[in-house]
């Protein structure tokens, strides 16, 4: 049951939902939005119905918090048009927008960790000089809005003492305060356990039914189902399709959101699995707040076998990945490489998991896996720099270096055919190349490879593709993570799906349906519920 | 020892806090917006020399004090610009002020008064001179409270009195009032500043003034109350003892005010202990002296507690993603 | 609002220092000025201060010596994005170990001590920057504050030590014993006599074999690599498995070894003895040097001359024009570091602009 695909760069269709223009509270007009070369929000048009909770959907970087942020004053769009109950309103700053009545609820908290809930409700919506008058007025008011809207706090509680969940009511408490009528939600549960996100959906409810409209960005397809009555879905910074909630299903939604790319069958034989070379188990990772984000998670991968690890970014993958390969710390669980496990805690985990034979591409190549400042050549060796190859002792051979390096640019048809460029001057395609020339040409047995081709042009996706594949077939254990459904089919000999930490499912990439993995992705397949 | 000494040392306590006191709570409020200051001690030098040549040539230590107040406020606002609005690297720009102040003030002085940058020894009139308070006489003779009131309290120049004074009132600022709501919170989480539509920018300029103004207290402190004329770096690293006194009181007024007391009282007692023996060794005074910085170094450290400052300083603030 | 593309690399390291400096230049100037003194006239007594014949050259090389290892210390820190502002305190307390070589070794000829007060000077300051590179990396206090902190602690010491412990009885001035004749270090007027009787030493030899290994160190080692990595993207160093703490201690380590170079010029090769407070904030002008010579080896010689010569031509100034003293000298140092270290954002925008030649073209690629 395929319906309504539609494939990148094609016009994006508003559906006209049959709304007066005086039921709208929001409407967009044509935004656009840059940001230097990244084309964030490319012609967005939006129809918010007044005392709804309408979603947005839409991968990471799809440009939703963009588009919110818009509307909320925070950045001002290059292009467009913002209505507000059908007045055209300049939105120049965050507080205009809280006088139209649009307040936000951002997905990083904007709250001051060391003041009570109190001074986080009135700060910036302070009645007069002297603090004691608005204190007052603000403890009255929490507890009217507690019983109207079922949102209890301690007001004098310290915001780092309480509770993820309660500090998301009080950025909610905090539009209420100063007298929201539209809220927006950016990636509201992304941090909420799911009793927290079960309580939010009440609070979104119960401020529906007092009349409030609301804005719920995500990219998790349960929390639209659960709680929203119109749901748009954004991919790529482009609005693709608004529909009412009631008549779509997770599974439609599902591919409108990660959209079928230009088909990139990739020619590969059967695999021969060996023995099991990586082997994970019981991991628990977690991240950089605390939030425990891989949840005991077990697996392996054996010679000669891709696997690939599916799931909507977000759900765990980028902690598992730097956490096998050493560069975060684990909680819990063990990492085994040939059956001896790996010993990866300190800042120089990622160093012994290279020594003993694990590369790694990372997902964020700008952030990690290179020095974007430094010269082609130097990257071409991050992270092997006390190899043999490049001299002896304490010095560095860089005649050796760059001629290693040339050759690698010749291999990899890597342009411009310079080393000695700045790495921030090659595109994405080719910074990425230098990424697997390095990791790749080192014969380690087991490969990790994150979003192999995110921001990388068509031509060098399929060399890409056929460099994991040859990997493959000379024997090496590769675990693939990738949020591209599409990458994940094609490339992989076995699929595992990743929802909310866990291993969610197994699946054999040559019978299982789109459709099947969608489910277990959006976490309500049948393999999901156990 | 006899209350005469205790009486004294105290005494003597009160009056080299002072300057650190107000360096103190000047570095409180760029620090708490998230402005890093290690140019407390140049404000203050160039604050010192600017007060004593004013007074000196004008006769007048009210024109004196004013002409401190706006040296020390150019200043930071100098500086202000560098780390605020061009976003520079506060800890450089602030060094630059130190290097500033001691050339500048050097140099001027030499040209100007030809002592070798020594302002010209001031005049009556021309300085601070200690206040009596209201029954200081009346109250000498009575025991025990009578001696403590009209030594210890009474007779202070004013600027003492504006120190202690500040206590209480930086206190009420940060904590009662909507500017220091707003000031706090630039320097823990300036994003949510200004997602809350206030100019992050203009908090933290409002800050780094207020700095300059305390700072140009503090410097006028040492050239026209407590000294009598302006020397070549006379602040002498009191600048970076207030730092170490902000970091221990861990960016709070009234633990602020405990902690110059301590490093004051230090300081009195190694002035007191100079050449002394006790059984028959030396006092080594030195080890008194670097005890203010050995000690917030072990603080930083977390050895005792753990001094987290503003979560934002240091840093320019900066709305592009 | 489209990028602006960066600058070329001569302008960046050239011709950006040359405005800033100037700009330097003209404020001293107007201050000078406004005092109703000749700026020109100060300039050039300046520069026949510092370069009017080899005497003047031998005290300007001199001062150059400490220069180049207080910015050798600042950038090697800088490279791995550290900020060592302890420079004076590392350089401070290294002359206990210089002198204690020197004193025991006294009867032995000077360059068999001279490599061993060397090695005492570098364990000494290196140990003054190891402990708050430890404290960064593993105690997680900042560089910054704990070396300004530990200034004022080996201040705090040297008098102390020099006054206590090591100032022979009888002499009345806070000093350690001189050391003997026949152990010390011949300056290179002996040698050179165009120098006369200056200042300048072998020291300043060690200062540019110490230049010739900061530029091997940082650009032809392995740990270089690691250290200018850090400095760039401390999250790519954890990626590629450097041990940021690491690398944190050892450059800390290095850098006040370096700064205790300084100790070895002033101890061994000048002053014979030690005294108090002779770093004279050498740590402080090395901030400037090594902002102006943008943290490379060469640039750091060239302002480290400059610097020196600044310097040594101010103490002539006072001489030549009376009433403008040596301060004039700190004046600009600290405009320098205003202009070079704190308000780049100055100039930097308006240069790329102009380099841009107008709006500039979106970078290619994505």
């Amino acid at each position: 049951m395929v319906s309504a695909v539609v494939s990148t760069g094609e016009a994006q269709a508003q559906r006209p939902l049959g709304a007066a223009a005086s039921d709208l509270a929001i409407e967009l007009v044509k935004i656009n939005k840059r940001f230097g070369p990244v084309h964030a929000n490319k012609d967005i048009d939006l129809k918010v119905r007044r005392g709804t909770v309408h979603g947005i959907v839409g991968e990471n970087g799809a440009g939703k918090s963009t588009l919110m942020s818009i509307l909320y004053g925070f950045y001002t769009a290059d292009s467009g048009e913002i209505r507000v109950n059908g007045r055209a309103e300049a939105i120049t700053d965050s507080r205009y927008a809280l006088k139209l009545g649009i307040g936000m609820v951002h997905q990083h908290f904007m709250l001051v960790d060391n003041f009570s809930i109190l001074e986080n409700v009135v700060l910036g919506a302070e009645d007069s000089a002297l603090l004691g008058k608005s204190l007052t007025r603000a403890r009255a008011e929490l507890t009217r809005l507690a019983r109207e809207y079922r949102l209890e706090v301690d007001p004098d509680a310290i915001i780092e003492d309480v509770s993820v969940g309660t500090q998301q009511r009080v950025e909610i408490l905090k539009a209420l305060y100063r007298g929201a009528d539209v809220l927006i939600l950016d990636e509201p549960t992304g941090v909420l356990t799911p009793a927290e996100a079960d309580d939010l959906f009440r609070v979104l409810n119960v401020l529906r039914d007092q009349g409030k409209t609301i804005i719920l960005i995500t990219h998790k397809l349960r929390e639209i189902m659960a709680v929203t009555d119109y749901v748009s879905v954004m991919r790529q910074g482009q609005m693709v399709e608004t529909l009412k909630t009631s008549e779509t299903s997770p599974e439609q939604l599902a591919e409108l959101m990660v959209g079928r790319r230009v088909l990139l069958r990739v020619d590969k034989g059967a695999a021969h699995p060996g023995d099991t070379f990586l082997s994970v188990e019981d991991l628990v990772v977690k991240d950089d707040l605390g939030v425990t984000r891989v949840k005991g998670v077990s697996f392996s991968v054996r010679a000669g076998e891709i696997v690939g690890i599916a799931g909507v970014a977000g759900n765990g993958q980028s902690e598992l990945l730097e956490s096998v390969s050493g560069m975060r710390d684990q909680s819990a669980g063990t990492v085994k490489l040939k059956g001896v496990p790996l010993s990866l805690e300190g800042d120089d985990g990622a160093h012994r998991a290279r020594k003993a034979g694990l590369a790694h591409v990372p997902e964020d190549r700008q952030r990690m896996g290179l020095i974007t400042s430094f010269e082609e050549w130097e990257n071409a060796m991050l992270g092997y720099e006390d190899d043999k190859a490049y001299g002896k002792g304490l010095l560095l051979d860089i005649n050796a270096a760059r001629a290693e390096a040339r050759e690698r640019i010749a291999k990899f048809d890597i342009r411009p055919t310079n080393e000695r460029l700045k790495t921030a001057n090659f595109s994405g395609g080719n910074q990425q190349k230098i990424v697997l020339a390095r990791e790749m040409e080192r014969n380690p047995d087991v490969l990790i490879v994150g979003q192999p081709t995110r921001g990388v042009d068509i031509g060098a996706i399929e060399f890409i593709h056929n460099q994991i594949i040859k990997m493959r077939d000379a024997g090496k254990a590769i675990l693939l993570v990738s949020v591209e459904l599409d990458e994940i089919r094609s490339l992989s000999d076995r699929i595992l799906v990743m929802f909310d930490g866990q291993i969610v499912g197994e699946a054999d990439p040559a019978t299982a349906t789109e459709q099947e993995l969608g489910l277990m992705m959006a976490g309500i397949g049948k393999e999901a519920g156990k | 020892m006899d209350m005469v000494v205790i009486l004294s040392t105290l005494d003597a306590t009160i009056r080299l806090s002072t300057p650190l006191l107000l360096a103190c709570l000047a570095g409180m409020y760029s620090e708490r917006a998230g402005v890093f200051d290690i140019g407390l001690e140049g404000k203050m030098l160039m604050a010192a020399f600017a007060a004593a040549a004013t007074a000196s040539v004008t006769g007048s230590v009210w024109a004196g004090l004013a002409a401190g107040l706006g040296i020390s406020l150019m200043t930071a606002l100098l500086q202000g610009a560098a780390a605020i609005t061009l976003k520079g690297n506060q800890l450089i720009a602030g060094t630059a002020i130190n290097m500033l102040a001691v050339g500048l003030t050097t140099f001027l002085g030499i040209q100007w008064f030809a002592q070798g940058g020594r302002t010209p020894q001031l005049k009556e009139g021309e300085r601070f001179t200690e206040v009596k308070l209201p029954f200081a006489d009346e109250l000498a003779n009575v025991p025990v409270v009578g001696p403590i009131y009209s030594d210890l309290i009474s007779g202070h120049n004013i600027l003492v009195y504006i120190a202690f004074l500040a206590v209480p009132v930086t206190w009420f600022v940060l904590f009662r009032t909507r500017f220091g709501l707003r000031l706090r919170a630039v320097g823990e989480n300036p994003k949510a500043v200004d997602t809350a539509g206030i100019s992050v920018i203009a908090m933290r300029y409002q800050a780094v003034l207020i700095t300059g103004l305390l700072c140009g207290f503090a410097g006028a402190f040492f050239s026209i109350a407590q000294g009598s004329g302006f020397g070549n770096n006379m602040t002498a690293g009191k600048g970076f003892i207030a730092l170490a006194a902000l970091i221990f009181a861990k960016w709070k007024p009234v633990p602020a005010m405990f902690t110059c007391l301590l490093f004051g009282f230090l300081d009195a007692l190694q002035i007191r202990l100079q050449g002394v023996e006790v059984g028959g060794v030396q006092v080594p005074v030195q080890a008194i002296q670097a005890l203010p910085y050995v000690l917030t170094v072990i603080l930083l450290a977390g050895f005792i507690g753990k001094a987290v400052g503003p979560k934002a300083g240091g840093v320019a603030y900066s709305k592009e993603r | 609002m489209s990028a602006l593309k960066p600058l070329p690399r001569w302008a960046d390291i050239i011709l950006l220092p040359l405005i800033n400096l100037t700009l330097a230049f003209i404020v001293a100037g107007l201050v000078v000025f406004a005092i109703g003194q000749n700026p020109l006239a100060a300039l050039d007594a300046i520069i026949t201060g510092a370069f009017g014949s080899g005497y003047n050259i031998g005290y300007t090389l001199y001062y150059s010596t400490n220069f180049i290892f207080t910015g050798l210390a600042v950038a090697v820190a800088a490279h791995a994005g550290l900020f060592n502002i302890g420079g004076n305190g590392q350089a401070y307390i290294a002359g206990l170990g210089v002198i204690l070589v020197a004193l025991a070794m006294q009867s032995l000829p000077w360059w068999l001590t001279f490599p061993v007060a060397i090695l005492a000077g570098a364990a000494v300051g290196g140990f003054w920057g190891f402990v708050p590179g430890y404290l960064q990396a593993k105690r997680g206090s900042h560089v910054v504050i704990t070396t300004i902190m530990f200034n004022f602690i080996a201040s705090a010491i040297m008098i102390y030590v020099v006054v206590n412990l090591l100032k022979p009885p009888g002499i009345l001035a806070p000093e350690s014993a001189s050391i003997a004749v026949e152990g010390r270090m011949p300056k290179l007027g002996t040698f050179i006599p165009w120098f006369k009787n200056t200042d300048v030493n072998f020291t300043l030899i060690l200062a540019l074999i110490c230049l010739v290994g900061a530029y091997f160190l940082i650009w032809h080692t392995r740990f270089g690599f690691a250290m200018r990595a850090l400095g760039q993207n401390p999250t790519a160093t954890r990626y590629a498995g450097m041990s940021n703490s690491r690398i944190t201690m050892i450059v800390m380590t290095m850098s006040g070894a370096l700064a205790g170079m300084v100790a070895v010029n002033q101890v061994f090769g000048v002053q014979y003895r030690l005294v108090l407070d002779y770093v004279a904030d050498a740590g402080f002008v090395g901030i400037a040097v090594a902002l102006m010579g943008r943290n490379h080896p060469l640039g750091i010689l060239l302002a480290a001359l400059l610097f020196g010569a600044l310097y040594q031509g101010g103490n002539e100034l006072q001489y030549v024009i009376p009433g403008l003293s040596k301060e004039m000298v700190v004046v600009i140092q600290a405009l320098v570091i205003l202009f070079t270290g704190a308000m780049e954002g100055l100039f930097r925008p308006a240069l790329q602009r102009l380099f841009s030649g107008g709006p500039a073209a979106a970078r290619s690629g994505g």
